[in-house]
């Protein structure tokens, strides 16, 4: 835990100057560690001069911001309409069937839906079998 | 002379391999022994043929497409580096029907050049607009923009000049030009393919609104789930900056204007524009009442021109041509063209930038060769999540902001998804709802609880439970949601729930009079 603090007293130092430095603060951090931390909300209060309480309310707000890490690979998958009518529901279930799963709306690939998004990587035109062979890869 | 080969860096071109065609290319080219220079440009917006990739001959880009890392030996063996005549051969680019069809002005560059090239970006008109823009008052410049007729390609189709005279004259120390980019809307890309495809276009198209309006400092806030867009703004900002584009003195006029990169957190009612100020001032994306407008009082509490990414991309042809080039495309009050982006369960979608007034219709069977399932086509949305489901009756009207609005829908940000027979317009209309309770800011009741309500009555409607009743009480919720609402997030919600039931009352068990059905 030592380190992961050090590191965020080093990434709030380096983003908390400039109007608004809450979201990239956060983003930062996020970015680095692959979650906000429950015991760093204080630390980024003091910095930018918050209450505890207006800096959880932003993370807890925020669908992107999560405060545990992620199950890995992360899987994301747009269940929005255009990926509705190319059968992301069945895509979805099968996914759910084989590891933690992440419902997002929208990764602006619909005209090759439907589409998917693991760990930061974009997929299009995705069926089970494609979905399966992708994260064997990942594995692997 | 090396053959120069191009495979696109667009994020869906990436989705369906393109960075492994590319390596295949190298590895293959190196193999042989052939001297390539690899590009890695934009999307042409035809996705059905992505990853698409292009070589140059003396007769114009030769297309190939849909191409895999696996079909890279055999185009090299057909010395496709040269044009050769392969299966995967789709010919010209620009010959292609679903091009030549079009009228790209604000996507004139996308998939020609290499999008961080500002060498390319000058050799294609790029900054010839700022140019001119430098040399006028910055009155001159709303005029320009005022004149073209370009109205707000974000949603709410508010006339751009307009706008940015409000914050032109507002008094002020410090005022801001703030891109959205958020393109919350499902069944949207175009925001997307300008940014990762030339975005030059939006950097020169800020600076001329800064200009214009007055300001030195401007933000693009763009949504997370687009780390392509993301990074390739951040490349291109500062090559711009030290081209003398952006920074302290640009282009030795002495004015000044810079630009910052936020990246938003997943919230859909951010895109909403004071939402996005609460955001950007780091709070919860919470809307704001109005008055006062973000144009007098917005971010910081300063001026602020906010506007879509296509309306400021669109600004430097406006300013490079002239405002009347840009209005005599187009037709009635909508002026000019929309990059329209189909979607959905269509055989060819993609990104079509056409003039006002083209019917959906041709974009649905003429560009789009209809539904990819080979089905009949049933419904499609047209105009994004809070946008309206249009049966086939309404296929003809031409595209224009009034024509549609005088049938209860709207074009919004040109998003259109298509739905074949097999799609049930309840479960769209209970997904509507749902989507609303999710993405609610909360601050008003009608949007906040109605939505879930809102669900609920989908619910006992799909699951036949006193159908009748709850379809009235569907009504009378709307009804709320559209006049009580602060914000078209809850006030539109009722377009696409309304219109599913209006023209497909059969999905919701009720025949067509829009009585229960037996
Ligand atoms: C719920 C909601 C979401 C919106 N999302 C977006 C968006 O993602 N992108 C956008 O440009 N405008 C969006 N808008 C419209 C903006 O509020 C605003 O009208 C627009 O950014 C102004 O720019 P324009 O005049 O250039 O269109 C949204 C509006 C609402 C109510
Ligand atoms: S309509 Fe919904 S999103 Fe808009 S202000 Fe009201 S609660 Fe917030
Ligand atoms: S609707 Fe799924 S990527 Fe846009």
């Amino acid at each position: 835990m030592e380190e992961s603090d050090e590191s965020i007293a080093t990434l709030i130092a380096a983003h908390r100057q400039g109007p608004g430095a809450l979201l990239p603060v956060l983003h930062a951090i996020q970015d680095e560690i692959g979650y906000i931390p429950a015991d760093s909300v204080k630390e980024i209060a003091k910095a930018l001069n918050l209450s505890s309480a207006e800096v959880h309310g932003v993370i807890t707000f925020y669908h992107y911001f999560r405060s545990e890490p992620s199950a890995s690979p992360r899987v994301e998958i747009c269940c929005a309409e255009s990926c509705q009518s190319m059968g992301s529901e069945k895509l979805l279930a099968h996914a759910k069937s084989v590891c933690d799963v992440h419902p997002v709306y929208c990764l602006g690939l619909c005209a090759a839906s439907p589409a998917a998004m693991i760990d930061g990587k974009p997929y299009a035109r995705l069926t089970p079998d494609k979905f399966d062979r992708i994260l064997e890869k990942i594995a692997s | 002379m090396s053959a120069v080969i191009y495979v696109p860096v667009d994020s869906a071109a990436l989705a369906l391999g393109a960075d492994e065609v590319a390596s295949a290319i190298v590895e293959e080219a190196a193999k042989r022994n052939i001297p390539v220079k690899l590009v890695r440009n934009g999307s042409r917006g035809m996705f059905w043929l992505e990853p698409m990739v292009e070589v140059q001959t003396t007769e114009g880009r030769m297309a190939y497409g849909p191409v895999s890392a696996g079909d890279v030996q055999g185009l090299f063996d057909t010395g496709f580096e040269h044009g050769g005549r392969h299966d995967l051969c789709l010919g010209l680019t620009e010959e292609l029907y679903y091009l030549e069809k079009q009228e790209r002005l604000t996507f004139a560059r996308v998939g020609i050049t290499d999008p961080l090239s500002l060498d390319d970006y000058l050799g294609h008109e790029g900054y010839s607009g700022l140019k001119n823009a430098i040399a006028f008052p910055s009155q001159r410049i709303v005029e320009e923009v005022t004149e073209s007729g370009l109205r707000g390609r974000g949603g709410a189709a508010f006339p751009t000049g307009i706008k940015w005279n409000t914050v032109l004259n507002a008094r002020a120390d410090q005022k801001y030009v703030v891109c959205n980019a958020d393109e919350g809307d499902s069944g949207t890309f175009a925001d997307r393919m300008l940014m990762e495809g030339d975005p030059y276009a939006l950097i020169e198209g800020m600076t001329i609104a800064a200009l214009a309006v007055g300001a030195t400092q401007g933000y693009i806030y763009v949504r997370s789930e687009y780390p392509h867009a993301i990074a390739t703004l951040n490349r291109a900002i500062p090559i711009a900056r030290n081209a003398g584009y952006l920074g302290h003195d640009i282009l030795g006029s002495g004015k000044q204007f810079d630009l910052e990169v936020r990246k938003a957190a997943g919230a859909y009612v951010c895109g909403e524009e004071t939402a996005m100020l609460e955001s950007l001032e780091g709070r919860r994306g919470i809307v704001r009442a109005k008055p006062p407008l973000p144009a007098l009082s917005g971010l910081f509490g300063k001026p602020t021109a906010i506007n879509n990414v296509i309306s400021l991309a669109t600004v430097p042809v406006i300013l490079a041509r002239g405002a009347q080039f840009y209005r005599d495309y187009g037709m009635g009050r909508s002026r000019g063209t929309l990059p329209f982006q189909l979607a959905g369960n269509i055989r060819q979608g993609g990104l079509i930038e056409k003039a006002f007034g083209v019917t959906l219709r041709e974009i649905l069977y003429d560009f789009g060769g209809g539904s990819a399932s080979g089905r009949p086509i049933k419904a499609v949305q047209v105009g994004g999540p809070l946008g309206s489901y249009l049966p086939e009756s309404q296929w003809d009207i031409a595209m224009d902001y009034e024509e549609y609005s005088a049938i209860w829908a709207v074009l919004g940000h040109g998003g259109i998804v298509v739905h074949d027979d097999m799609a049930d317009l309840a479960r769209l209309a209970r997904y509507a709802m749902d989507f609303c309770a999710i993405e609610s800011c909360g601050k008003c009741t009608p949007c906040r609880i109605g939505s879930v309500r809102g669900v609920e009555v989908m619910d006992k409607i799909i699951a036949d439970q006193e159908r009748a009743k709850q379809v009235a009480l569907l009504h009378d919720l709307c009804e709320t949601m559209l006049n009580g609402s602060m914000c078209a997030m809850g006030g539109m919600t009722p377009y696409p729930v309304l219109s599913a039931l209006k023209h497909f009352p059969r999905d919701f068990g009720m025949d067509d009079a829009g009585d229960r059905h037996a």
